[in-house]
């Protein structure tokens, strides 16, 4: 096999082949340096992640998913810093501080993200515009409490599936996949303290999630919950070592970009 | 006996099948194949010298897991100490890390269920059961999909865990879940397959959930403070050699992660 004469073949085929891998010369240098490294054995390997980082995932892939999980660090930011602002949170509580821990999180991955995004050159989007009522839905958001709770639940609920959903896109990306597995589960631990914030209300909300249950908030957040019921992984029953409940509960199921869009349109006005 | 040509052809013909059919296929199910394969391999490698055995593999073409899976007989155990167990190499080796951690989650959270601490309420009793079962799930999970690759059971070492008092087991508990949390972290640039990124990323934000709630238990509002979560907002990721050194004392069992990717 001539390696020299493969990569010419397949930029014959394809203009933009040396743009996506940077240049010729760096494919063959990065066919080198793992041929290299790694036995002959290895090389149909090399070649596989080679076009992987060619044809897998660019630069722009991957400043989109950071720009769609900026879209939901502004709409959890805003949401937060409003709420504080608003006296919905009874004064003299612990939940004042875990609200403004929440909120500061919310607003440093937002400064965080929008720094990623730059330093790949790539142009952060611009805030939207929310209503955090969803146009009436949620009327008293920031005037009843446990309005604002069961909000604050269906938004952190949704993030930690939204952030899964999406990062095998970030794959070939080391640092950023970090970055982001580090966002993520800093949104479960916000999901669990919120739900134990309702639960000590009376909502019947433990800290994770049952089956594809709202945790009594109803069929207006039930989109974000679909999916959680699920038991089997990788085709591996779960529910052959423990319980129904404790199956979908030990595993968070991820969403789709599509279905995370259509949970927080209500939210966006523009 | 089967003749060597057959051998040859069959194991092309299983390593072009894996190919084929690895995205659709469980992990289990491949898991098998590549464990068929080695053995396989290891038969037709004592009846060719080395050179020709890497001629052969080279033209058949390896599959990622293929390569790893029959790794265990070509890793590097030169700087393992005696009675080590390997956790593995490539993805195979990160599933028995995680497996590992899952491993002594579930020993302790179910001798916690079996000695209840002093003043343990309803509730902790409760949701310290979920956990229980949330560890044991995840545990049998991965001994499952690994299948034959799959380390041995460990032997944990709880003699130092006072069970009876509630500070010991609940600061224990967050040690274990803040550990579990920073170790799917900073392994997931590790694995190389979508598929078990995601899987670890289900199992991952289930063990934040936990951190968050004991966090909690000991001192409300410390589910997310400063000692777990930078001024960037950003949980710990931790390497796979501290994880496991923070792990080593409560292990009786030791673990080997000199083949484990680094990259």
């Amino acid at each position: 096999m001539n390696l020299s004469n493969l990569i010419n073949t397949i930029a014959a085929q394809d203009g933009s082949f040396y743009d996506r891998t940077d240049s010729r010369r760096n494919a063959m240098r990065s066919i080198a340096s793992v041929g290299g490294k790694l036995a002959l054995t290895a090389l149909p390997l090399a070649l596989g992640s080679l076009f992987q980082k060619a044809y897998g995932q660019t630069n722009a892939d991957i400043t989109a998913v950071l720009n769609y999980a900026l879209t939901l660090e502004y709409l959890e930011a805003e949401f937060y810093t409003k709420g504080d602002a608003s006296g919905v949170v009874p004064v003299g509580t612990a939940a004042v501080k875990a609200i403004q821990t929440i909120r500061d999180h919310e607003n440093a991955h937002v400064a965080f993200l929008t720094t990623v995004i730059k330093s790949m050159n790539a142009t952060p989007v611009d805030k939207p515009s929310f209503d955090f009522t969803a146009g009436g839905a949620f009327a008293d958001v920031f005037s009843n409490y446990d309005t604002f709770l069961a909000v604050a639940q269906t938004f952190e609920d949704t993030g930690v599936r939204a952030y899964k959903g999406r990062a095998g896109e970030l794959i070939s990306n080391n640092t950023v996949l970090t970055a982001a597995l580090q966002i993520h589960s800093v949104e479960a631990r916000h999901a669990s303290h919120i739900r134990q914030m309702r639960w000590a209300r009376g909502a019947n909300a433990k800290p994770w999630i049952t089956g594809n249950d709202t945790g009594g908030i109803g069929s207006a957040v039930q989109a974000s919950y679909a999916g959680e019921e699920n038991t089997d992984q990788a085709s591996i029953k779960i529910t052959d070592f423990v319980g129904t409940n404790a199956a979908t509960e030990a595993f968070d199921e991820p969403l789709t970009a599509d279905q995370v869009l259509a949970i927080v349109r209500p939210f966006i006005k523009s | 006996m089967i003749s060597l040509h057959r051998l040859k052809s069959e194991t092309r013909q299983l390593r072009v099948f894996l190919c084929l059919v690895k995205p659709e296929f469980s992990f289990s199910r491949t898991s098998s194949i590549i464990h068929k394969i080695c053995i396989m391999e290891k038969q037709i490698k004592t009846a060719m010298d080395r050179r020709r055995f890497l001629q052969f593999t080279g033209m058949v073409g390896a599959s990622a897991l293929a390569l790893t899976a029959c790794d265990k007989d070509n890793d590097n155990t030169g700087g393992m100490p005696a009675g080590s167990i390997d956790l593995g190499s490539g993805d195979t080796g990160i599933l028995n890390y995680a497996y590992a951690l899952e491993q002594l989650e579930a020993a302790f959270y179910t001798q916690v269920v079996v000695t209840p601490y002093s003043g343990i309420t309803a509730t902790e009793q409760s949701l310290l059961a979920d956990i229980r079962d949330h560890e044991m799930a995840h545990k049998m999970f991965f001994g499952k999909a690994l299948g034959t690759m799959a380390i041995p059971a460990l032997t944990v070492n709880f003699a130092n865990i006072n069970f009876s008092s509630r500070d010991a087991v609940l600061a224990t508990a967050k040690a274990f879940e803040d550990l579990g949390v920073s170790a799917y972290n900073g392994a997931g640039k590790l694995i190389k397959d979508a598929n078990y990124l995601l899987l670890a990323g289900k199992i991952v934000s289930v063990e934040a959930r936990h951190a968050a709630w004991i966090r909690d238990l000991i001192s409300n509002g410390s589910f997310a403070d400063t000692t777990a979560v930078d001024a960037n907002g950003l949980d710990m990721a931790a390497e796979p050699a501290s994880v496991l050194a923070a792990a080593a004392p409560f292990l009786t069992s030791k673990l080997w992660a000199g083949n484990l990717p680094t990259d």
